[in-house]
């Protein structure tokens, strides 16, 4: 699957509430970023958790948050990055 | 949203222990148990199924549990999942284990 999303791009996690297993941190669901880096592709953690073969293979994205987008309130010099799959985002414009 | 009981990130936690400690014969054991079944190219399983069977404990156990006991707890249900052991061959040799002194 070709990347969606390259770095620049402003986009905000999916606020999916899912009951399986998942990579996408619960306290970042919702949330607003930036690409920062594009990995690659690589099968699907969601499907693989239950003995499937995770294809589509998934981009991941290296993403920052701005502190205040998270939690609400201003940290100096601190961002906070988590590496998210593709279908856990969407494009804010 | 439901949270996930490994999903603690921004949760009230209390100071971390950072204090180093050596792992136990059964911490060793369990390490080398995981490490074979979830190799990448002989395993049953992949980390992520792991990780699965680990956030899948109740939230007691969870909780209760030391890290390589939720491991162990892991293997276990992902061993009989792939047919690997059925639970009356474990259930069995654990009783058998259970009369040793």
């Amino acid at each position: 699957m070709t990347p969606s999303f390259a770095p620049g791009d402003q986009v905000k996690v999916r606020a999916a509430d899912v009951t399986t297993h998942c990579r996408t941190p619960h306290y970042l669901r919702g949330k607003r970023g930036v690409v920062a880096r594009v990995f690659g592709a690589f099968p699907n953690p969601e499907q693989l958790a239950y003995h499937r073969p995770g294809v589509p293979y998934q981009p991941l994205y290296q993403i920052e948050f701005d502190f205040r987008e998270v939690w609400g309130r201003a940290e100096a010099n601190t961002v906070i990055t988590a590496d998210i799959y593709q279908h856990w985002l969407e494009r804010d414009a | 949203m439901t949270r996930a009981v490994h999903d603690l990130g921004g949760q009230p936690a209390g100071p971390l222990d950072l204090v180093e400690h050596d792992r136990t014969f059964f911490d060793q054991r369990v390490d080398a148990m995981m490490r074979l079944l979830a190799h990448p190219e002989q395993g049953h399983y992949t980390v992520d199924a792991m990780r699965r069977a680990i956030e899948s404990l109740p939230r007691d156990e969870y909780d209760g549990l030391g890290y390589y006991e939720r491991w162990a707890r892991a293997i276990r249900q992902l061993v009989v999942e792939k047919g690997l052991l059925s639970e009356d061959e474990l259930n069995r040799k654990l009783a058998v284990l259970a009369r040793e002194p």
